[in-house]
Order: C-alpha cells, then sequence, then structure tokens
C-alpha cells in the first residue's frame, strides 16, 4: 500500500471558511478537490501537505450556465459535468472532445474543473482549452475576488496565479457566434496522458473569413498552452488548408517538447503539427456550420 | 494419433443446473469473487499482527557505504528494523534462485539494480512503518550502471556481481541446442537467406494483486504459517525448509485467493523472506504487501531477449533453416525459474509449427542492472519469445519472396500425418491438425476480402494521406505445456510430477485434494467438472481444495499452461481409480460378477438389466458401511495419484490481426482479432474463452503498449501504471474466436494446456499486421504512436531504452 505522509483534515463549509483556513493554516496547507492528482502525489510523497482542507461539500460551485454573453463554469464542476454539459455542447464542443479522452470515467466522476487548473500539470487538457478559448479564472481570498485571464494564469508547471491563500471559484468564457471548435489528442493508451494534444476554436466572419481564433496545446511545453503566433497568422484570412498547414507549422515549431517514453522531439513537433491543423480543420467547418 | 472428432455433446444437466461432466457453467468461485468476498493475503488479519514495509535502493548501482536506522527505530511505533547486517548474522541474506545463483534478501554489499531490497521495518501500522524507511539514513557510493544488455560483455563494463569469487564479466551462461552443422549446410544451398534482430522487451506480468504475506511463527508450537501469494505452495514450503533449516513438517503454506499470477508469483521474494524473519525476531505475526511500484520494479519481469534469426529458405518458399542467436538479459541476479535442465527455458521450440530438417540456437545470457526474474508473464518457459521469433522470421521471409504470408504458411505447416513429430531440437509434439486451424481462421476473418480491401485502400492512400493504412497479420504457433516428465523435468531437484486425493464422503459427495493453486482460472469449476465427466456425479458435489500445503498433496503449482495437463490429468486418474473400485464394490453389493456390470453416467448397473445397479452415491454409502468387502478391497473410496506426465502437450493455433494506423499520428487501432485454438476437448468452454481472451489482451498489450525500459543511469521507466501501461477494453476488439479440437493422445482425457496459448500466440499477429500494414520489413514492439511513426520514417527506436 502507497501511504502519504502524515497531515492534518478539515472540512470547509463555504467558501468563505476555505479560503480562511487557508488563511490560518498558511502556505503547508492545501485544498482537495477531486483529489486525483494531489492524493497520487501525496502517496507518492512527491507532495506533503501539512493540512488538507477539502472542498467538495461546496456544491454551489458545481454548476454550468450561461450568464449574458458568457458562460460561467464553477470550479467544483467535475469532468463528468463538463462531458455531459448541454450548454458547453451547445457553444463549444471543444469540451466534450476534450473530456471523452482525459484519464476514465472513475477520474472524471471525481476530478473538479478547478483541480485541473490549478494543479498547473504541462499535460493538464483543459488547461489548453481554457487557453485556446481565452477563458477568465475568477479567484477568491478573504479580502474579496479578482479576475486573471486564462492566458495569465499558468506561470510555469505547476505553477499559477493563485496565491497561498486564495482559491479559484470559477472561471467564464465568452459566447462566441459563428464559431465551432475542436479537441485532437494522441495518448499511447485509452486513460493515458497526451503525447499531445491541440485545441481550437475558429470564429467566422460573414466572408468567411476568420474573425477570430485561439489553439490551445497540451503536452508539449508551449508558453501558457498556447502558441499566439500561429493565431495571428490567421486571423483575418480564410481557413484554406494552407493557411492552416502554415498556423500548425509555427505552432510545432514555437512549442518546447520533452522526449520521454511518449515519444522523441521529433514526432512531438510533428504531432503537433497534425493535431492543430486538424482541430483548426474542424474547427472552421463546424462555424460554417458543416458536420464535422 | 490424429484423433479429430469433437466429443458429442451431453446434454445432461445436474440437479444444480449444470452439466454432468464437460460443458458451460458459470464458475463456482465466482459467487464469491462477486460478492467481495474472495479472501485474499491482504485481507488476512491476526492478532497483534504487525506490518513491514521494505526500503528500496534509488540506485541501479552503488556500493553499501554506511546504513543508519537509529532514528527509524526511535519511532515509538516501530518494533525492529532489519538490514542486510542482521540477515548476515543468522546467514539469511543471501537465498539461492531457481537457476543455481543467489540473489540478496537484503544487499550488504552492492545495490545492483533500482528498488533492490536494503532494509525492512517491523511497525504496529502500515503507515508508520513507511514514515520508518524515511528516517534510514543510507549513504551509497554509485557505481556506473549495466543497462544496455548489448554492452554487458564489453571488456571495460562494471561487473556486477563481484560477490562472486573470481568474477570477472557478467556473462552468465552460453547455451545450445540442434545442429549448426546441418544449419550451415541449408543455409549453403538456400536460394533466399533473410536475417533479422528483433527484440522481445521486459515487459511485466503486473497481476492485479500485488505479491505479499502474513507469516507467524508460533513460538510455542515452533509451527510457521505463512499466508501468501505463490502460484506454488508446495515448492515454497519445501524451499524454505532448504533455505531456513525449518523442520519442513512445521511450515504450512497458504495460498488463499490470489489476484492474478501470470508467473509473477512463482519465485520467492525477499519480502516472503522478510515477513517469515520478522516474525522470528518480533514473535509476533508479519504482514508485507507490496505496492504497485515496488511489484514492478523488483519482482519478475519477463522476456528481454535480443534476438538474431536467419531463415533460409528455397525461392519457392520451402523454408530449409532457421538459426537463432539470442542474447538474453537476466537482470542482476540469475532468477529465472524452469526446469533445471532448459537454462533458457523451452525457447529452442522455436522452429515452431513448420516443416524443415535444420535448426539451431544459442542464448547468451547476461547479468545488468535491473531486476531479475526471466520467465513469468504466461510465456510456457519462453515459448512467448520462441513463438514471436519464428513467427516474425517467417513474415521477413513472406516480404523478400514478395509471397501472401497465410500461402507462405499453410506451405511449411506440419501435415497431420506427421504426427506424433519429432522437431528438429527434440521434441515430440503429441497431436496437431495445423492446417485445418490455419483454414478456419481464415474463413472467419475472411481472409481474400480482407486482402482485396486492403489494396483498395493502398490505393486510396496513395493521395491521401489521412487515409488509414490497413494492415492484415498472421501468426501460428504451437505451444508445448504441462511440465512436466520428471525424468527430464525438476525445479530445485524437484521433479515435476503432481499428486491428487479424491475423496468421496458416505453419501456420494466428493472432496478433491489438489497440489495446484488457481490465480483465477477457475481450477475449483474445472477440476470439479474433470471428476463429474469420469464419476458421473454433479460437479457441484465436487468440493476443490486447494492452496493450503497441510492439506493438499505434495505438487509444483500452476505455471507454464501445466495444471489441466498435469494435474487435471492427475485428477482424471483418481477419478478413474475411485470409479474401478466403485464397481468392485457395487458387484458385491448387487451380488453379481464385475464383469457383469456396465457403466452409465454415474451408475454401475447390471448388463440387460437396468433397473438392477447402484449410483455412485449408493456405492459410496456400501462402501462405508458393514457391507462384507472382497479380499484386497479396503473400505470407503478414495483413490491417490501421483501423475507423472509421459509428455508435454502440444496446443496449437492460428491467429489473425487486422490493424487501421494512421500514417500521420502513429496511431495503431486493432479493428479485429481471429483466434482459433486447438487445445483439445474443452472442459468447461466459457472458461476456456476466458483464457483466450485475456491472453490476446496480453498480446495487444506487449504489441501496442507494455515496456520496461531504462535510462542510462539504469532507472526503472515503467515503475507505475501510468508509465507501464496495460490495455483495456477500448484497445481491444471484440474477440472473434474459433476452434478445432485434437486431443492429446497421452493425457487420460485428452486435454492441452490453454492458460498462454493466447499469450505466446498472439503478440506476432498484432506485430505482423502492423508491419504489414505499414509495408516495413521489421521493427520492433511495443508499437506505440511514436515507435510506429518513427518506424514509417525509416528511423525505427530501440524500445528498451530511454527515449531520447
Ligand atoms: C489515472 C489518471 C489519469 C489522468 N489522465 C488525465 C488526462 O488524460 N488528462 C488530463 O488533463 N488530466 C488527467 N488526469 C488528471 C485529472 O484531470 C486531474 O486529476 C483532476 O481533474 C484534478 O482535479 P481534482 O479535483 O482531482 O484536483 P485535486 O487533486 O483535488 O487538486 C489538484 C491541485 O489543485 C488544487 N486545487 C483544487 N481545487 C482548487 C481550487 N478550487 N482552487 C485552488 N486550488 C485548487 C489542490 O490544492 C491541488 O494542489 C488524470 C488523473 C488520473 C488519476
Amino acid at each position: 500500500m502507497q501511504v502519504p505522509a502524515p497531515f492534518e483534515y478539515e472540512r470547509a463549509a463555504s467558501v468563505d471558511e476555505a479560503v480562511a483556513l487557508l488563511a490560518r493554516h498558511g502556505p503547508e496547507a492545501r485544498l482537495v478537490a477531486g483529489g486525483h492528482s494531489l492524493l497520487p502525489m501525496m502517496k507518492l510523497r512527491l507532495a506533503r501537505p501539512e493540512m488538507l482542507i477539502d472542498i467538495n461539500d461546496l456544491s454551489d460551485l458545481d454548476y454550468i450556465r450561461t450568464e449574458g454573453d458568457e458562460i460561467a463554469i464553477g470550479a467544483m464542476t467535475r469532468h463528468a459535468g463538463v462531458l455531459d454539459s448541454a450548454v458547453l455542447a451547445e457553444h463549444y464542443r471543444i469540451f466534450a472532445e476534450a473530456e471523452r479522452v482525459i484519464a476514465d470515467p472513475i477520474v472524471r466522476n471525481r476530478g473538479t474543473v478547478g483541480g485541473s487548473l490549478c494543479q498547473a500539470d504541462p499535460s493538464e487538457d483543459l488547461s489548453a482549452v481554457f487557453s485556446a478559448l481565452r477563458g477568465t479564472a475568477v479567484i477568491r481570498s478573504e479580502s474579496g475576488s479578482r479576475n486573471v485571464e486564462m492566458r495569465q494564469f499558468h506561470t510555469g508547471p505547476y505553477e499559477t496565479a493563485v496565491g497561498a491563500a486564495e482559491m479559484l471559484v470559477e472561471v467564464r468564457l465568452p459566447i462566441r457566434p459563428n464559431s465551432g471548435s475542436a479537441y485532437e489528442k494522441v495518448e499511447r493508451r485509452a486513460g493515458d496522458w497526451s503525447i499531445a494534444a491541440a485545441g481550437a476554436f475558429v470564429q467566422l466572419d460573414g466572408e468567411g473569413r476568420i474573425a477570430d481564433l485561439g489553439i490551445g496545446l497540451a503536452a508539449v511545453g508551449a508558453d501558457h498552452f498556447t502558441c499566439e503566433e500561429a493565431e495571428d497568422a490567421l486571423r483575418g484570412g480564410t481557413p484554406s488548408e494552407e493557411a492552416i498547414a502554415r498556423a500548425a507549422a509555427i505552432c510545432a515549431e514555437g512549442c518546447q517538447p520533452q522526449a520521454d517514453q511518449r515519444g522523441p522531439v521529433d514526432y512531438k513537433r510533428h504531432l503537433v503539427g497534425v493535431l492543430v491543423a486538424r482541430a483548426l480543420t474542424r474547427s472552421a467547418a463546424r462555424a460554417r456550420g458543416e458536420a464535422a | 494419433m490424429t484423433a479429430t472428432e469433437v466429443p458429442a455433446p451431453d446434454d445432461t444437466r445436474t440437479p444444480g443446473g449444470n452439466p454432468l461432466g464437460f460443458g458451460r457453467m458459470l464458475r463456482k468461485e465466482d459467487a464469491r469473487f462477486l460478492r467481495g468476498q474472495g479472501r485474499y493475503v491482504d485481507d488476512v488479519v491476526l492478532p497483534g499482527m504487525l506490518h513491514g514495509a521494505v526500503l528500496r535502493s534509488p540506485y541501479a548501482h552503488a556500493r553499501l557505504v554506511s546504513i543508519d536506522t537509529s532514528a527509524a527505530e526511535a519511532h515509538p511505533r516501530v518494533k525492529a528494523v532489519i538490514t542486510g547486517q542482521t540477515l548476515e548474522s543468522l546467514n539469511l541474506a543471501w537465498m539461492p534462485t531457481l537457476s543455481g545463483d543467489v540473489t540478496a534478501v537484503l544487499a550488504t554489499d552492492k545495490v545492483r539494480f533500482q528498488g533492490q531490497e536494503v532494509a525492512f521495518v517491523i511497525a504496529e501500522d502500515e503507515y508508520s512503518a513507511r514514515d520508518a524507511l524515511e528516517l534510514i539514513d543510507v549513504e551509497y557510493d554509485p557505481l556506473p550502471a549495466v543497462v544496455d544488455a548489448k554492452h554487458a560483455l564489453d571488456p571495460d563494463a562494471p561487473v556486477i556481481r563481484d560477490d562472486l569469487e573470481g568474477r570477472t564479466d557478467n556473462h552468465i551462461y552460453d547455451w545450445e541446442a540442434g545442429d549448426a552443422q546441418a544449419c550451415e549446410e541449408a543455409f549453403a544451398k538456400a536460394d533466399v537467406v533473410v536475417s533479422e534482430d528483433i527484440i522481445y522487451p521486459r515487459v511485466h506480468p503486473a497481476p492485479m494483486e500485488t505479491c505479499g504475506s502474513v507469516a507467524h511463527m508460533d513460538k510455542v508450537t515452533g509451527k510457521l504459517t505463512v499466508w501468501t501469494t505463490t502460484q506454488a505452495p508446495h515448492a515454497h514450503r519445501t524451499v524454505y525448509a532448504l533455505v531456513a533449516g525449518l523442520p519442513e513438517h512445521k511450515i504450512q503454506i497458504i495460498s488463499p485467493d490470489i489476484g492474478g499470477g501470470f508467473g509473477n508469483k512463482v519465485g520467492i521474494y525477499p519480502g516472503y523472506v522478510l515477513s517469515i524473519v520478522g516474525s522470528i525476531v518480533t514473535g509476533a505475526p508479519v504482514k508485507w504487501m507490496e505496492d504497485r511500484s515496488e511489484n514492478l520494479m523488483s519482482t519478475s519481469f519477463a522476456r528481454d531477449y535480443h534476438m538474431h534469426g536467419d531463415i533460409a529458405a528455397t525461392k519457392e518458399g520451402k523454408i530449409l533453416a532457421l538459426r537463432v542467436n539470442v542474447l538474453a538479459d537476466h537482470g542482476a541476479f540469475n532468477g529465472v525459474a524452469q526446469p533445471t535442465k532448459f537454462p533458457a527455458g523451452f525457447f529452442h521450440i522455436f522452429t515452431g509449427s513448420y516443416d524443415y530438417p535444420a535448426a539451431h540456437c544459442k542464448v547468451t545470457a547476461v547479468y545488468t542492472n535491473k531486476a531479475l526474474g526471466g520467465v513469468a508473464y504466461a510465456c510456457s518457459f519462453r515459448i512467448t519469445e520462441a513463438v514471436y521469433l519464428v513467427e516474425r522470421m517467417v513474415d521477413c521471409l513472406a516480404f523478400e519472396l514478395k509471397m501472401d504470408p497465410a500461402e507462405l504458411r499453410m506451405k511449411n505447416l506440419l501435415r497431420p500425418e506427421q504426427f506424433p513429430y519429432t522437431s528438429p531440437t527434440g521434441w515430440e509434439y503429441d497431436s496437431g491438425d495445423y492446417p485445418r486451424a490455419l483454414s478456419e481462421a481464415m474463413r472467419i476473418a475472411g481472409y481474400d476480402d480482407l486482402r482485396r480491401e486492403q489494396a483498395e485502400r493502398r490505393a486510396a492512400a496513395e493521395s491521401d494521406p489521412s487515409v488509414p493504412l490497413m494492415g492484415i497479420g498472421l501468426s501460428f504457433f504451437t505451444e508445448g505445456v504441462g511440465a512436466g516428465p520428471r525424468k527430464h523435468m525438476d525445479i530445485l531437484g524437484l521433479g515435476m510430477a503432481d499428486g491428487c486425493e479424491l475423496r468421496l464422503h458416505p453419501t456420494g459427495k466428493a472432496q478433491l485434494r489438489l497440489s495446484v493453486q488457481t490465480q483465477g482460472q477457475g481450477h475449483e469449476t474445472t477440476f470439479a467438472q474433470i471428476v463429474s465427466h469420469v464419476l458421473g456425479i454433479p460437479p457441484e458435489d465436487v468440493e476443490v481444495l486447494h492452496g493450503d500445503t497441510d492439506n493438499t498433496p505434495f505438487g509444483l503449482g500452476t505455471y507454464g499452461s501445466r495444471s489441466t495437463p498435469v494435474s487435471g490429468a492427475a485428477a482424471a486418474v483418481a477419478a478413474q481409480r475411485v470409479k474401478d473400485k466403485a464397481r468392485l464394490i457395487a458387484a458385491t453389493s448387487l451380488e453379481c460378477s464385475v464383469d457383469d456390470l456396465e457403466w452409465e453416467h454415474g451408475r454401475w448397473f447390471v448388463k440387460g438389466d437396468p433397473t438392477k445397479g447402484q449410483t455412485m452415491a449408493e456405492i459410496a454409502m456400501a462402501a462405508h458401511s458393514s457391507l462384507e468387502l472382497p479380499e484386497g478391497v479396503e473400505g470407503h473410496l478414495d483413490a491417490s495419484v501421483v501423475y507423472n506426465p509421459p509428455n508435454l502437450t502440444y496446443p496449437f493455433g492460428a491467429y489473425i490481426c487486422v490493424v487501421d494506423v494512421d500514417r500521420q499520428t502513429g496511431v495503431v487501432k486493432v479493428r479485429r482479432f481471429i483466434a482459433v485454438d486447438d487445445c483439445g476437448p474443452r472442459i468447461n468452454p466459457m472458461i476456456v474463452e476466458g483464457q483466450i481472451h485475456g491472453g490476446l489482451a496480453d498480446g495487444v498489450g506487449m504489441a501496442l503498449m507494455e515496456v520496461i525500459a531504462f535510462d542510462k543511469e539504469g532507472n526503472n521507466l515503467g515503475g507505475s501504471f501510468m508509465d507501464y501501461l496495460l490495455p483495456t477494453s477500448l484497445e481491444c476488439p471484440s474477440w472473434e474466436l474459433g476452434m478445432t479440437v485434437t486431443p492429446s493422445p497421452h493425457h487420460p482425457i485428452g486435454t492441452k494446456g490453454v492458460g498462454e496459448s493466447a499469450t505466446v500466440g498472439s503478440p506476432a499477429a498484432v506485430v505482423n499486421a502492423v508491419l504489414d500494414a505499414l509495408q516495413i520489413r521489421a521493427a520492433d514492439m511495443p508499437f506505440t504512436p511514436a515507435m510506429t511513426w518513427r518506424a514509417l520514417q525509416g528511423r525505427p527506436m530501440r524500445p528498451d531504452l530511454a527515449i531520447e
């Protein structure tokens, strides 16, 4: 049996209580949401928080809803909830496509949106999705609430903008008419982390030109899980095969994958190119209302 | 003998709704497993039980400078800390392996692989035991590690086993079989010679339940009881007696429910020994259960064969000869489990299922800084490697000859009239009809249609890179299972014959005591069916007892698909003896001559007067009654047998795999898998199919994802289930099974083993399919997306080393 080092445990009944407990116990305290990232690390003794603050009672943070021209997703929304969400299915198919290939149903039933983003694993699929969609994180502390752009949220591997006495409570996304989105991931086996993954949305104007787009990349060392240079290259143009291929090539060059047992660097770069092209092509087709 | 009749199905149903004898029935053991009421080693809780945990080496190769255990010993819940030094004082720091070597229980001089056992903490609970591990201060002096087997014999390679007197290199043995001269001549005459390097990388059996034990030395009675995860409880008892000098009659090994073995639970691990030492030292029962990483990093691996094959043939595709040179990576200690006279297991059955006169193999085994093991993972003592080699070489030949691999196989398969067939390396195959099995597989697959579809796809793919490539792969295997004739086969000097005891109680209900131990194969069901088949009593009336050495006869255990061929035969013979004795008793009861009695299921009756007869239950009661029995007939109704198999049994099969490969990403999808198996008559077809399903999943796993690689420092890169990937249902197609039935002529009920057939036969089919899709002659598995893509680029990677 793998067992964690000793730790204390408290359960928070509200967001206020959770942030108060964080403030009280200092930097050696950690929130535990689904526990699917934190607990394995504790069992391997790679993480050794002295205090766990359980936020699983905060069911008021488990929601996906539209608010005006935005979608709001609570931090305690489980992967399974994201996968099944009708709101997201209507506006952003990228979510269901990403969620289908995140871990397995057991992990998805417990793992949360907040935990995924705050874990800040360089391979986390939802980080790539939210980066592609340029969401906004809502962060709470005892002194109030602040917003951070998703692309500023991750400050490095396993590091985020969330401070020691803060918690992520929500992510917000603009609703984009005439847009389509898609997610592409290659893994060695179902339930494995990505070798590389790419997500995208494409929003078209009346002439079929790209009014806006976003690209998200997971597991390949892309800055902030994206590649803005490739986005800039496409924005304003038509999503032609050549233009997409060019953008895909920029992504492949711009990312910094590491060789590991999932693959060597040349393969991962190649894969980024293939997956970005596929995600963009399908996003554009969906934006045009074509089946894809 | 080439008898090929399927035994006529008997439609009789027992009161329990089961078949009388052979047929599909639900597994008896599932009633408890499905309710979560199995009892595994970790479920054993004894009063006052303590918990052990092992400190393991972070280095692959390092000198042990010092160990300071004082802080761990000061932990309030720690009872004892055992180091190699403690064991040295008991003369237990080293123990013999099953291959004539020794292995460290706890390291004394050096650590020789990452994960090697360095110290053992015994505490009041498992949390404290693990906490205390961190309090042990070990100073290591790291040494360069031997990681790549290909460099283990380099003159400047560090010597791993300097503990062995006079050792100056990492060479373990050279061993050969076959006729090198005959090969030489055949190759000289051949039109075509194809050579290839083929790696069967290191994999791990990875059973669901990890290894563990609970040891209890009763100081008052002097009796040692060990609940442990073993596939061979009797062999373990004898080894403990021999190694630790404990009296064997005071040792009881209990192997309760076992959550999968696949070869991983044959050997004796340091943890088992440490739990015993721990119990002796503390006077309390000690439980040790390893975690997943410990299981993957330190217990028996499988394969790790680096092979070079040469195949010779005529230009028409008639195979003339096959030869192979193997570099075998045995890890830091030679801990291979196999019959003594077979250092490379049964690898020299590599001539496979084909008819050609000349073959030769040479195996060189070396030490490396990796965990020990070697024969494990459902491999039938290296027949997996052998089948992989020959089936890959045949495909390489087909590639060179531009011949359809099915046609090439058909041309060379042994013919039914050649059985019993003595292979060029000396195996006597008992029975088979190989062309029939291959034809059946091709029929189920719709082989010609598949090839047509493939041609169309290839044409379409020329203009569109996103069209997946389709591949069709075949393999044909001959297994050799049921070790084995005691004249040739022993483990640590113990002949591989199995005992068995059958007793009918007065009311006709039976108990069958086996030496083999189930790890999920369903022995409690199939062995009851064997008795039912012979005695005509319902399988629900037969209780199968196994796994407790105090209650079962001696035998060597379950591995190498040997349960049915050896213990199954023992059970059938025991039942036959009971049946014969029942006849004598019935004749007495019915006051007729023995020759006047005829048998129908479960009943002896007087010829010509079926109303006058006795059922087994009636006979059993009579056997225990005051009935006066004839001279020489003892009362009661029982039999005890030691079965010494005259030969192995040789199951075989033809497999076809269809894959689709995304050329751009390298992703391989197994679309179909057709498996035609011939294991003789099927005792319980459902259980046979379950065994085959599992083995096919193993094959897909090994072909596509399973591998334990090491980096330059000797770090194990497969030490968790996030790194060591096992296939899931999503990677497995819905298996399409077929069968032919060719009984074994020398087995009392004609059955052959089947536990490992699919693991042995399937990897080559998947790999051949992938390479057929890529139209490449050779590349090594596992075909992860990266490996596949790089193979397609013409820059294949080594699977056994870290990807750089
Ligand atoms: C077998 C397995 C396979 C997986 N495969 C994938 C995969 O393919 N792709 C993928 O993307 N992910 C994968 N994951 C990761 C999974 O998505 C995450 O484990 C999970 O979603 C993280 O969420 P959680 O709620 O479990 O986080 P927890 O483990 O509870 O927490 C993770 C971290 O986030 C912090 N945290 C949690 N919630 C908050 C909050 N509201 N505010 C601030 N900090 C917070 C915690 O303190 C902790 O540091 C896999 C996990 C497992 C176990």
